[in-house]
Formats: C-alpha cells, sequence, structure tokens
C-alpha cells in the first residue's frame, strides 16, 4: 500500500479559492483578468453591480470615478453604502466597500465627475483595460465614447431603469481564440485522410480479426472501411439521407454475432452507425474563418499587427500549402468503445498530425515575424498551439462608435424601422431609452421623476420621440404603452433589475480582458417583465 | 429609521408601486400600501445560502423585503468565496445561513434574516406553511424535488377546486457555468418541478466494464480509483472525503499510476478534484443574473405591479447574451400536481422486484434515487423492500429477486413508494401485461 504522504501537486490557496472559475476560463484566463484594471463611471446600484461580480473572480484593479454624494435614494438601490455615509462620497465608500469583499484586487476612486476629468486630464482614461459606464447624460457619453474609440479602448455603457435594461459595447476590432462554442464540430477527416491515418488504417483487417478484437476495434476506423467500401462503389461520400442510411446498412452487415453468446452484440457497430451523420461531414474551412482569413488585416500584415493576425496569416499560408487546402488538424478524437490500445494508437496518430501541423504553422509564423522585423519571442509556440487547436473557431469582432448612432449622417436607422414592424422586439425599448435621453438632454430631469409631473411628462417624452423618429425616417407609434410604461419610471432604478445587467456587464468585461468567449454584438437589451431579451447590432 | 428616511429610501421602489402602468397585473392598485405589504407582511423563505442564495438576499432586502428566511445546511468553504460575496476568509467553517444572515442584517438595518443551519427535510409543513413565498437557489434537483412535493402536499382542494389561499409560489434559479435558468411555480395551477423531470439530463456514468478493462479517458483511469481501488485498499480507513487533500492526493497518484500505465494522457489534480467531487464549474457573474431575475418575479408576484414570466426562462452567456423564455405546460398525470393517479406498466410476468425499481429509478420522468416499496396484500400491509434501514433492508433484500406476482402483487395492485424525491409517499398503479394477468 503507497504511504497517504504525498508527492502530490498541492494546490495553493488562490487556486483552490477560484477552483470553480478556473475551470472556466483556464489558469491563463484568470492571469489576464488579474493585469485588467477597469474603470467604472458612477457608482450606482448598477455600477457597484458591475464591479462586485468583477472584485468577486478577482480582477487586478479598479478604479471608480464619481463626484456624487451618497444620497437616501442611493442607500435603497446600492448594496455597496452603508445607512450611516448618506452625505460621502459615494465613489469613496464604494471603493472600500468593494475592495473589503476581495484582498486580491486593489482599487482606488476619484471624487470628482467624469465631464471634468473629460476635459482637464484628457489623458485620466488611456492605461485603463476596459471602461464600463453608467448613469451617462447623452452629451458626456458622446465625448467618452469618441475619446475612447481613438484610444482603441473598449467601452461598455450600461442603463438601468424600471424594469429595462440596456448595454451596449463599443469595440473597434477584438480578436478571440478561444471562443468555447457549445457543440464543436468533430474534425476527424475520414473523407481526407491524412498519410499516417490511412496508413494506420490499412494495416488494420476487420475479417480476419477475432471477435474479441471486432468488437474493441474504435467506431472511427469501422466507419472509414465502409465508407472506403462506398466510395469505391459509389465514387462519391454519400450525401443524402439515403445514401447515409444504405451506408448504415453496410455497417450493419458487418456486425458480428459472439458464439457463444448470441444476445452479445458489437457495440462499437452500433456507435459507427449512429455517428454517420456527426462524423462524416466534408472536411471544409468554416466560412467565418475564411472571412477572418481574407480579411485585409490577415493578408497584409503590417509591424503593427498583433499576434492574432500574424498567427492568422501563418495559418493561411499553410492551408495554401502544405495544408492543401484545410485548417491545421485539431487533433482530439471523442471518447468511443474500444480497446485501450487500438484507442490510445488511433488517438496518437491524431496528435501527433495535429503537433505536426502546429510545428509547420509555428514555422511560418517565426519567418513572418522575420518579415516583419519582429523580435522572435514576440509570439510564445504556446500561443500558436492554442491558436491551431481551436482554429476553427476563432472569432472576431468588429464594433462601431456609439457616437454615431447620435449622428443622423452616419446612423444607419434601417434596423430600427425594420425591428419596429415586429411588434415584439425589444427594439422598442432603444427607441424610448433614445427617447429619455433626449428628454434629459432638454429638461434636466427624467420624465415622470417628479409625482405632479407625470401627466405633462408623458406629452413632452412623445414630443421627444416624435422627433427622433421623424429624424430616423420611422413612423409614428403605433400604442403609447410605452410612453407611458416609461413615465411611470421616472427615472427609477430596481435593484434586482440593476443586479441583472450588472453581472452581465461584468461578464462581458471578463470576456474582453480574457480574450475568451464572444461578446455581445453589440447591443443587448433586456424586458423585465417578460424576462425576454434582444441582442441588435448598430 | 423615520418614514421619511424610508420614504425617500425607498422612492425607487414607490415608483412602480404607486403609480399604473399599462404592463401590471389587472389586479395591482397603486398605492403607498403596497410598500408597506412587503415591509411589513410578505414573508419569504430562500432557500440555499450558496452562490444563489447569498445575491437572493441582498436583492430581496434591496426590494423592500424585510421578512426573510433563510436555510442551508452548509458551512462555508475557501472555493465559495469567488462568487458567495457575503463570506469572508475568516468565516471559512461557520454555517453558511447563520453568516449570510448576520451580513445582511448589519449592512441593510431593518431587515430581518432569520437562519436555519439545517437541512430543509427536517422542516415540517407547519414551518413552510409560515411562508408567502418560497424562493430556491439549490445546486441539488433532489432537494428541489422534495421542497417541489412539500408545497403541493400543501395545496388544499375543496371539492376538487383548488383553495388559493393554500398556493405558495415557488420560484426556482439554478446556474451551471455560463448558463442559467429560472421558472416561476404556482403549486397546483402551473407546472411543476414533476411535471418536467426530463430536463434534467442524467448524469454522466462509465460502463463499470470500460473503467476495469478498458480505460481510454483519464475519467475512466479516475473512477477506476474511486470505484474499485479505494474500496479494496482502503487507505485511510474511511470512506473518500472530497475535501480532505491527502484523499484527493490519493486518488490522484494512483489514477496517475494507472493512466501511466495503459498511456493515456491528460490526468491532471484538477481534473481528479473535479471527478470525486463531481464539481460543477461556477462564476459570480452567472448566479448573479439568475439570483437577481429570481428577485424581480418575486418583487412582481408579491406586489402585482407587473406581469410575471410565463414560465420558464433559460440563459447562456458563452456567446453574447442569449436567452429564451418559454411556457411549459403542465403534465396531465404530473405525480406531484396532479391528482390522476400514475400506472406504471409491468412488461411481463417474469418480471421481478428489483426490476421494479431500477425501472423507478431510471424512468427519465420518475427518476428515484432509493424507492422503498411498500403495499396491501391480502388485506396486510406489506413493506417489499427498503434501502435505507438497515434491518429492514436485510430482512427484505430476498424479495429483490422474486418475481412481482410471486409476491402477490397483481394487475390493479396500487404499490406505495416513499423515496428522498418526495416528502410523501407516492402511490401507483401496477399495469400487467392482459394475457398474463388473466392468466393468474
Amino acid at each position: 500500500m503507497a504511504s497517504p504522504e504525498s508527492k502530490s501537486p498541492e494546490q495553493s490557496e488562490k487556486n483552490r479559492k477560484y477552483d470553480r472559475q478556473l475551470r472556466l476560463w483556464g489558469d491563463h484566463g484568470q492571469a489576464s483578468l488579474e493585469a485588467a484594471h477597469v474603470c467604472v463611471i458612477n457608482a450606482t446600484g448598477l455600477g457597484t453591480e458591475v464591479l462586485k461580480s468583477l472584485v468577486l473572480p478577482g480582477i487586478g484593479a479598479f478604479t471608480i470615478v464619481d463626484g456624487k454624494k451618497i444620497t437616501e435614494e442611493d442607500i435603497g438601490t446600492n448594496f455597496f453604502l452603508e445607512t450611516d455615509s448618506v452625505g460621502k462620497s459615494r465613489a469613496q465608500v464604494a471603493t472600500q466597500m468593494l475592495l473589503e469583499m476581495n484582498p486580491d484586487v486593489t482599487g482606488d476612486y476619484i471624487d470628482e465627475e467624469p465631464e471634468q476629468i473629460l476635459s482637464n486630464s484628457p489623458d485620466f482614461f488611456n492605461s485603463f483595460t476596459v471602461v464600463v459606464a453608467t448613469a451617462l447624460t447623452e452629451k458626456i457619453l458622446i465625448l467618452l465614447s469618441k475619446r475612447l474609440w481613438e484610444l482603441n479602448i473598449p467601452l461598455i455603457v450600461c442603463k438601468s431603469l424600471g424594469f429595462v435594461a440596456y448595454m451596449r459595447i463599443q469595440i473597434k476590432e477584438h480578436t478571440v481564440v478561444e471562443t468555447h462554442p457549445d457543440n464543436e464540430t468533430l474534425d476527424l477527416r475520414l473523407d481526407r485522410p491524412f498519410d499516417s491515418l490511412k496508413k494506420h488504417i490499412d494495416s488494420i483487417n476487420l475479417d480476419e480479426m477475432s471477435f474479441k478484437d471486432h468488437c474493441h476495434v474504435p467506431y472511427l476506423i469501422i466507419l472509414y472501411k465502409y465508407l472506403e467500401k462506398w466510395i469505391s462503389e459509389h465514387g462519391t461520400l454519400p450525401t443524402t439521407y439515403k445514401e447515409k442510411q444504405q451506408l448504415k446498412d453496410m455497417i450493419k452487415s458487418g456486425m458480428r454475432r459472439d458464439e457463444h453468446d448470441s444476445s452479445n452484440s458489437e457495440e462499437n457497430f452500433e456507435e459507427a452507425m449512429n455517428s454517420v451523420n456527426k462524423c462524416l461531414r466534408v472536411s471544409d474551412i468554416p466560412d467565418s474563418v475564411i472571412n477572418i482569413l481574407n480579411d485585409d488585416r490577415c493578408v497584409n500584415l503590417t509591424a503593427k499587427s498583433s499576434s492574432f493576425w500574424i498567427i492568422a496569416k501563418a495559418v493561411r499560408d499553410f492551408v495554401d500549402n502544405e495544408g492543401k487546402g484545410l485548417l491545421p488538424l485539431k487533433g482530439n478524437l471523442p471518447d468511443m468503445t474500444a480497446d485501450t490500445e487500438k484507442y490510445i494508437v488511433l488517438q496518437q496518430i491524431y496528435h501527433k498530425q495535429a503537433a505536426a501541423d502546429a510545428e509547420a504553422i509555428w514555422r511560418r509564423t517565426l519567418q513572418l515575424l522575420r518579415q516583419l522585423g519582429r523580435s522572435s519571442d514576440s509570439i510564445l509556440e504556446k500561443d500558436v498551439k492554442l491558436f491551431c487547436r481551436h482554429v476553427a473557431n476563432i472569432h472576431v469582432e468588429k464594433g462601431s462608435c456609439i457616437a454615431d448612432e447620435y449622428d443622423p449622417k452616419v446612423f444607419d436607422t434601417n434596423i430600427i424601422v425594420q425591428n419596429l414592424e415586429n411588434p415584439e422586439s425589444m427594439m422598442i425599448y432603444y427607441v424610448m431609452l433614445r427617447g429619455v435621453d433626449k428628454f434629459q438632454a432638454e429638461y434636466n430631469s427624467y420624465p415622470g421623476e417628479f409625482d405632479d409631473q407625470v401627466e405633462p411628462d408623458i406629452v413632452k417624452l412623445k414630443t421627444c420621440l416624435t422627433k427622433l423618429l421623424s429624424e430616423w425616417g420611422c413612423g409614428p407609434l403605433a400604442k403609447d404603452d410605452y410612453v407611458h410604461e416609461l413615465c411611470r419610471f421616472g427615472g427609477a432604478e430596481l435593484h434586482s433589475v440593476s443586479a441583472y445587467l450588472g453581472a452581465l456587464a461584468a461578464h462581458e468585461t471578463i470576456k474582453l480582458v480574457t480574450n475568451q468567449y464572444k461578446p455581445v454584438h453589440n447591443t443587448f437589451i433586456h424586458d423585465a417583465v417578460t424576462s425576454n431579451s434582444g441582442t441588435f447590432f448598430f | 429609521m423615520s418614514f421619511d428616511h424610508m420614504q425617500r429610501r425607498w422612492s425607487n421602489l414607490r415608483k412602480v408601486l404607486e403609480r399604473s402602468g399599462p404592463f401590471c397585473r389587472p389586479d395591482f392598485e397603486p398605492s403607498p400600501e403596497n410598500l408597506q405589504m412587503l415591509v411589513d407582511h410578505c414573508r419569504i423563505l430562500v432557500v440555499g445560502a450558496g452562490g444563489l442564495g447569498c445575491e437572493l438576499l441582498k436583492n430581496l432586502a434591496l426590494m423592500g423585503f424585510r421578512h426573510l428566511h433563510v436555510i442551508d445546511m452548509d458551512t462555508i468553504e475557501l472555493s465559495n468565496l469567488n462568487r458567495q460575496f457575503l463570506f469572508r476568509h475568516k468565516d471559512i467553517g461557520f454555517y453558511k445561513a447563520e453568516v449570510a444572515a448576520r451580513f445582511i442584517n448589519t449592512r441593510v438595518p431593518g431587515c430581518n434574516v432569520v437562519p436555519h443551519n439545517c437541512e430543509i427535510q427536517t422542516k415540517s409543513e407547519a414551518f413552510f406553511q409560515e411562508f408567502h413565498m418560497v424562493i430556491c437557489g439549490l445546486d441539488s434537483i433532489v432537494a428541489r424535488r422534495w421542497l417541489n412535493g412539500m408545497l403541493m402536499s400543501l395545496l388544499v382542494y375543496e371539492n376538487g377546486e383548488l383553495d388559493q389561499a393554500s398556493v405558495i409560489p415557488m420560484i426556482d434559479g439554478g446556474t451551471e457555468g455560463f448558463k442559467g435558468n429560472v421558472r416561476v411555480i404556482l403549486p397546483g395551477m402551473s407546472p411543476c418541478i414533476e411535471c418536467t423531470l426530463d430536463f434534467y439530463p442524467p448524469q454522466v456514468t462509465y460502463p463499470l466494464c470500460t473503467i476495469a478493462n478498458t480505460p481510454r479517458l483519464p475519467e475512466h483511469c479516475i473512477e477506476y480509483v474511486k470505484v474499485i481501488q479505494w474500496p479494496k485498499e482502503n487507505p485511510f480507513d474511511c470512506a473518500i472525503d472530497g475535501d480532505d487533500p491527502q484523499h484527493i492526493n490519493w486518488i490522484y497518484e494512483k489514477s496517475n499510476d494507472r493512466a501511466a500505465q495503459f498511456g493515456i494522457q491528460g490526468l491532471t489534480y484538477r481534473l481528479v478534484q473535479g471527478v470525486v467531487k463531481n464539481i460543477i464549474p461556477a462564476v459570480a457573474s452567472t448566479n448573479a443574473v439568475i439570483a437577481a431575475a429570481c428577485a424581480t418575479e418575486a418583487f412582481k408576484l408579491a406586489t402585482s405591479c407587473s406581469a410575471s414570466l410565463n414560465n420558464y426562462m433559460v440563459l447562456n452567456d458563452l456567446d453574447g447574451v442569449y436567452t429564451y423564455t418559454f411556457e411549459v405546460e403542465r403534465k396531465i398525470n404530473c405525480l406531484a400536481c396532479s391528482q390522476v393517479p400514475r400506472e406504471i406498466e409491468i412488461k411481463d410476468s417474469k418480471y421481478k422486484l428489483q426490476n421494479l425499481i431500477d425501472l423507478l429509478c431510471e424512468r427519465p420522468d420518475l427518476q428515484m434515487k432509493s424507492p422503498a416499496i411498500t403495499a396491501v396484500i391480502d388485506g396486510k400491509c406489506k413493506t417489499l423492500y427498503m434501502q435505507m434501514v438497515a434491518s429492514i433492508e436485510e430482512k427484505t433484500r430476498e424479495n429483490l429477486s422474486k418475481t412481482l406476482i410471486e409476491l402477490g402483487l397483481k394487475d390493479g395492485t396500487e404499490i406505495n413508494v416513499a423515496d428522498v424525491t418526495t416528502p410523501s409517499t407516492i402511490t401507483l398503479k401496477l399495469k400487467f401485461p392482459q394475457d398474463n394477468s388473466a392468466s393468474q
């Protein structure tokens, strides 16, 4: 019996604390998170909820910008303010209360209004990884949006108004290698086997096997053998349902029975039949990846190109040359009923080919770095390997500047017109929130903010909306329901609605700083009445 | 807190409670009394003080609710701190419910959270009857089902008509990684947990022969050590404790040896821990989103100030943010919430009691864990099998290999089944194949 004393890798305290999230974005994702510095503008209930879901997983640092003093109303919607803190700086108290949650995080605050900072310290925002803004007026939002667009720093704008929540991500370009798709397609190359795979399977003769071996052959090999037979008879891959059914029948006819126990059927043959649809796809490059490889940023590298584009170019060159029109092999196999040895041998063949493909791309990457006059250590081999493993699902997010939505000369309003035709569309809330923006700009308050002004504000908000809609080339709204509802809200911030959106905004921030998962493209709207939501691209 | 302070503190809530709007429920009356009702009367039970529970308590406290109870038997662990934001390092080892309640009561003066450091199964009907609403933030399907059954058992029917006053709404949240769901259940009126039992995916299991003879994945090696090697070698003279690093280390080393022996790659310490403890990845944001949606539903349901979610919402924020709401339908012969007796079909006359028990565990619409079966045979109530009590298990074990017919069960016999998934006994009517039952 082995001694219970351990030679095993004892986990650090930090690894144990973050264990549940490290299983999602990995140690490298965590390292990116810990290197990030996020700025949150306005420590409203919404603002501190964003920070809560960033401080807990261990964001490196945050800075709060907020010039407001705490009011009694703030206490009712913001968990990170104490009851006796009315009158104190909201930025200061929120910073303290948030930091108390996680000693790994550093945080500071600027007790100033964002407009002051924008005009007095133009370089203030330069060093942040992401900026998240809440409770901004139209005027400041446009300034901030333009500033961060120039600086190429992502901006997430959040609004929580009554039962409505809105989030808009502004990002020039964002590249993602690890998108973590829900359903990854298999990359098995049965239709275009690479040499070592073909050699291996050719060396196997199913007919000569004992029953014990026959029922332990990985289904991949069975599929390959019968596919080979099919192609020799038909000349092409089976594509229609009927053809696939015929192939399944062929496989079924090859199934043997145990002479000792006739009830013992061959599970591996069953698996082969069930996998026909999943495994027999034509090996090709997904359109989304073709678009990336054909992107000007990929084709024409510059000295300033990011690692993503340099590796993408290496992949492109690989596809055009030794890849013979295909991407580097992913290299992983699904589990299949088989004995250990037969499975592991097959697995190794895929692993080795994937490693060889990645190696070829690594050499091409080094070559590109030399051509660009960049040092050879500016891209690591492990990053190339990671890229190759996920290449079928890489993603490039190209965004637009929020300020453009406020400029009728550049704003494409077709999407609004089209979506408003659908009475269920969340687009109505975008229109409403823009109307509220306009109302605020004109009257310096929220519609319905004061109890005795609800009725007159309904009329005023309608006027604001009519102006906007005609500017956008939309007809008038069919019903006044939403105008009434927005005036009922009177600018109210409901904590649970803010908590909902704040957490989502934190999650989008984590996506941006870890370069994992696809961010919202680019506007998200949630209606807490029905719990529906929608995503639009402006 | 003075009246004036309170009015100002809750001025945001008052807007939607004292003004009417086009999306309110028809029974909504805008009035200051709505807030007063939340603050003074509405009693809510939060089940679970973990990732969802912590968020729920905060959200409810800031949505005006004051009479909150929270129940959780667990104590705080280091790995909770990345999301269960009411707990600090110094709280490790203390009861979750207690620490969470204290934190909320301190941060939100006036709010009164009462902790219960115990399992829900230890509480009586009278306890649950005290609440206007139950909000569930559980990771256990069994506990959810038990609670669902409890709320169903509190329903009062008069002449077949449901007494609305006996309905305690249940709002249920669940998360896993970047996915989550929320549902609103009005017991006896809308679909319940058992109506949609097949929503829960079956647990991943590996066939024993794969583990023992043909391992291919690192998981197979870990399972081998867990299921076969540990009981055989019994290295620490006790069952596996997933929280004991010595135990995990031992399993790690042994499964590493096995993986090396078979040439299997990819075994890591983290994976060993994950498999042994059946760890579900969890992150602050998803828990916060789902708990927030639950709290919004609670607020809307308690005050009628807006329509409710009808009745199921799923969230997935891996790729952008995707949500989908849909209306789940009631199962007309639901074991928990319908009044229709359920029949269970017996395949043939050779069917053994063990087959019946396996069926109860495997059927997607039943998914029982360790059913105990009693039946009235020849006028006498007999226990046919019961696993939970060792002495009875011993006495009834021989029944497992007997056929139902040998045990005296016939077509139409009603069996009573007790299981951890429900607080009350379930009655099932046996249905034998026609010709067989005729020949008996």
